[in-house]
């Protein structure tokens, strides 16, 4: 069974189709990436996918369901998490409590447990704090678990909130870009990343411009062009097709 | 015969109350638009909401209550007050304002709320509690037209509001520095690569805003009296017009004092008098539930 | 041991043996006075922290809140002849299922707008309270009888100080949990806290729900304490008076809206002296302090000794 299912998707913007009839499945437990040229509608069919817009004809399905008309919080809860192109991190916390909201759904919320401070209040914050420093250390920044983030690097900022979505035990995770404004070294770090996500069951859904990083990652590809789908395959089908080299040589 | 007549006399009667209605509303509101216009220019430059606006306004009042005391032509007195108010403007942005850059919007509202309690402290101490009247530029006979009767101030209170509305259009649109004010609240940075003195910017923003706000307490005194706090509720619903029109929108806040000061003599006038002061905070809640960036803002996001 | 040395129980001790201690160096009836109404104003502004400090979420019109809390009781007791503790309870569900019910359409609104939005309701209920004479006794205000029980002013000293310290209790509870989280969250980033599954329009309703009912409470005691209640405890300043406390003290932070609430509940005492300069010295002291501290006083002091954690 198909994790997500898109079928005969569009959208228009003033009367400019920026997703055409476009239709696609992504399978559970792998990355799945989606690449295009800057306006191929990537950003927007991203958000379709969240539930962020409606679409004009045709549906999302996420494990059957339709996504259209939930918010991103009860998404969340079904198990689909995300992360931003631009940075969207709790700047007035540390990393540790950016990880650990992240877990907000696996933890006693009662108000009045809270107000009165209860032992299962204390002891969930006790073993929510170990789970992400495991996070934490599984994204390479168990070092900074108490830095206030207004003084960590862009790179680490970038690795914290995919462990911030992990916390939420997602079973699909889209990343807007996650590449984007790194340095090579901060990028090889974020595909290890990545790819320790997918190892562990998580399905990963990436979508990129960076050709080169979306190559060795991925396990299936979908390119975007003006909307529609151009192709799909495994990188080396995507690599050799004449329609892709055209679209990315501006042909 | 006789009931056709009664009721051709009690609908004249309707039209004048209506008319009477009117001529106070559009005279408040020009008030509230003049304040408002002066929240707008600050929040545009600054993205500071100026809780001393209201200030300006009694200052405007209170120097000009002061100067014609010393035996200063009434001209004369009110272009000192005006010259007065906006030092304290320049003031404010010199002294409280920008050595506070960065800081986040609330301390920039709260020392804005300093400012006001300073400025009201200083004139309680130097002119004293006591209200004023300011004589009207030209006598107190009221004028009839068609059954309401208007005071001559508001006919002056009307047409300086709109001089001084053209006046700011032809400044923002035809100047230079009216157009690096625009550049600066549409994009800072920008305004600063392409060589605008972004600060300098911000000290004229300050100094404009409090001369408007004093042209309006001076226009409104002869009608209104003036005294130290005179200017706290002219403040708040000059507010409300700014809003109203969302924020940064001069035009938006001018039509914003207009709805504020006729709905507020309408209501006043058919409904209940004793909620006056309520009815242009009720009205900013409907329209903030229903637009939430007011009736001619742009739809965004900023957050405190 | 390494609880005490935390700087959330340690400051909970340190104001338990202020509170203790402070009785002996009190002098007059005067003095003893001014301890409670720096207790009074440290609640409500521990609440009105929670939504402005923790939440983000500005509101220019919580003396309304005190207000209601106030008149509620007054009402009830002295028209209805409703038991004292009962109508607290009464006035401060009363506070608690308006906040509910205004929560919504107001905090759908971001910054300016809600500032305006809350000063504007602030206003409105300050003027109802003003205008409906027969209920409120209008501008006079009006006599409450106190609580039978609290027969001299040290026992309200000790009944406020307590419920002072309940307050910083449960507020550190509160921040030091998922909730307390989840409402920083939605002050960093509303869509990030989104995602992983925070409903930030229930937690903004429910911390200005809490911030309510800590103001009512608040009122409800105060028109028990002085028998005697006005309108301006409702009003615009008031509402101001409050955050400048919260902001004064220093954002996010417990204690932070304690010392606030101390040291400006004392100043206006202290600048007495200065009589008709006493505002203008009072305004100069805020822009100074707001201007050199923009972060407030107990977050600046606590960056510069670098004691760490935020309580």
């Amino acid at each position: 069974m198909s994790l997500l299912k898109v079928d005969n998707l569009s959208i228009v913007f003033g009367g400019v189709k920026a997703i055409d009839d476009l239709s696609f499945t992504i399978e559970p437990g792998k990355i799945h990436s989606i690449i295009g040229p800057n306006g191929a509608g990537k950003t927007t069919l991203f958000n379709l996918i969240t539930g962020v817009y409606t679409p004009t004809t045709g549906t999302v399905l996420y494990e059957n369901e339709g996504v259209t008309g939930f918010k991103s919080y009860e998404l969340a809860a079904r198990g689909m998490s995300r992360t931003f192109q631009n940075l969207q991190i709790f700047f007035n916390m540390t990393a540790i409590e950016n990880v650990m909201v992240g877990a907000h759904l696996h933890l006693n919320r009662g108000f009045f447990a809270s107000f009165f401070g209860l032992p299962t209040i204390k002891e969930g914050d006790r073993h929510c704090r170990e789970t992400c420093l495991e996070l934490l250390d599984f994204v390479g920044l168990r070092h900074y678990a108490d830095t206030d983030t207004d003084s960590m690097p862009y790179g680490a900022l970038k690795r914290l909130e995919i462990a911030r979505a992990l916390a939420s035990k997602p079973k699909i995770l889209l990343l807007d870009e996650p590449a984007a404004g790194l340095n090579p070294a901060e990028s090889r770090e974020i595909d290890e990343v990545i790819k320790k996500v997918a190892e562990r069951g998580i399905t990963v859904v990436l979508v990129e411009h960076d050709m080169k990083m979306v190559m060795e990652i991925s396990d299936h590809i979908l390119v975007l062009d003006y909307g529609r789908k151009l192709t799909e395959g495994t990188a080396q089908e995507v690599r050799n097709n004449p329609d892709v080299i055209a679209a990315y040589l501006g042909g | 015969m006789m009931g056709k007549l009664y009721l051709q006399e009690s609908l004249s009667d309707m039209s004048a109350e209506f008319l009477q209605f009117l001529f106070s509303g559009v005279t408040l509101g020009a008030t509230y638009a003049l304040v408002g216009l002066g929240f707008s220019i600050i929040y545009n430059a600054s993205h500071v909401i100026n809780f001393a606006q209201g200030e300006f306004v009694m200052m405007g009042g209170m120097g000009t209550v002061f100067f014609l005391g010393l035996g200063l032509p009434m001209p004369v007195a009110i272009l000192a007050a005006i010259a007065l108010t906006t030092l304290f403007g320049f003031g404010l942005e010199r002294f409280a304002i920008a050595p506070a850059r960065g800081a986040s919007v609330v301390t920039l509202i709260i020392i804005t709320i300093g400012a006001s309690i300073v400025m009201r402290g200083l004139v309680q101490v130097v002119w004293g509690k006591e209200f004023h009247a300011i004589p009207a530029f030209s006598g107190d006979e009221p004028i009839t037209i068609a059954g309401a009767t208007i005071l001559p101030q508001s006919l002056w209170v009307l047409g300086v509001t709109v001089l001084l509305v053209l006046a700011l259009r032809f400044f923002f649109e035809k100047t230079i520095m009216g157009k690096a004010i625009i550049a600066t609240s549409l994009n800072r940075d920008a305004a600063l690569l392409m060589g605008i003195n972004v600060r300098f910017v911000l000290f004229i923003s300050f100094g404009l805003s409090a001369a408007l706000g004093a042209a309006a307490g001076i226009l409104v005194a002869p009608i209104t009296l003036t005294n130290f706090e005179a200017g706290i509720m002219l403040g708040l619903k000059g507010f409300c017009a700014a809003i109203l029109g969302g924020l940064g929108n001069g035009m938006g806040a001018v039509a914003g004092g207009m709805i504020v000061g006729i709905a507020e003599a309408m209501g006043a006038g058919y409904l209940i008098s004793e909620y006056k002061d309520a009815i242009a905070f009720v009205l900013i809640l409907l329209v903030l539930f229903f637009k939430p960036s007011g009736l001619f803002g742009k739809t965004g996001t900023e957050r405190v | 041991m390494d609880k005490l040395k935390s700087p959330r129980t340690g400051g909970l001790l340190i104001l338990m043996a202020i509170i203790a201690v402070l009785p002996a160096f009190l002098d007059n009836a005067f003095q003893v006075e001014i301890a409670i109404l720096i207790f009074f104003n440290a609640i409500v502004c521990i609440g009105l922290n929670l939504l402005i400090g923790y939440a983000g979420q500005i509101s220019l019109g919580h003396g309304a809140f005190v207000g209601l809390g106030a008149y509620g009781s007054a009402i009830l007791t002295a028209h209805q002849g409703w038991d004292p503790l009962l109508s607290m309870v009464a006035a401060a569900t009363f506070t608690g299922v308006l906040c509910f019910v205004i929560a919504r359409p107001i905090l759908k609104l971001k910054g300016h707008y809600l500032a305006m939005a809350t000063l504007g309701m602030g206003i409105i209920i300050s003027i109802v309270i003003n205008t409906e004479d027969q209920l409120t006794g209008g501008p006079d205000g009006m006599y409450v009888d106190g609580l039978s029980f609290m027969t001299s002013q040290i026992h309200w000293y000790w009944l406020i100080g307590a419920v002072l310290v309940f307050s910083v209790w449960a507020s550190l509870n509160l921040i030091h949990s998922p909730i307390g989280r989840a409402l920083r969250a939605v002050h960093g980033s509303e869509v990030a806290a989104e995602v992983v599954g925070v409903d930030t329009t229930q937690y903004k309703v429910l911390i200005f729900v809490v911030s309510g009912v800590f103001a009512s409470v608040v009122g409800s005691l105060g028109v028990y304490y002085s028998n005697f209640v006005t309108p301006d405890i409702a009003g615009f300043f008031h509402s101001i008076e409050l955050v400048v406390m919260v902001v004064f003290g220093g954002m996010a932070s417990t204690f932070g809206a304690v010392v606030g609430a101390a040291i400006l509940t004392i100043l206006p005492q202290v600048l007495t002296f200065l009589h008709d300069f006493e505002h203008l010295v009072f305004g100069l002291i805020l822009m100074l302090t707001m201007i050199f501290l923009p972060k407030g006083l107990v977050p600046t002091l606590a960056d510069l000794f670098k004691k760490g954690d935020k309580s």
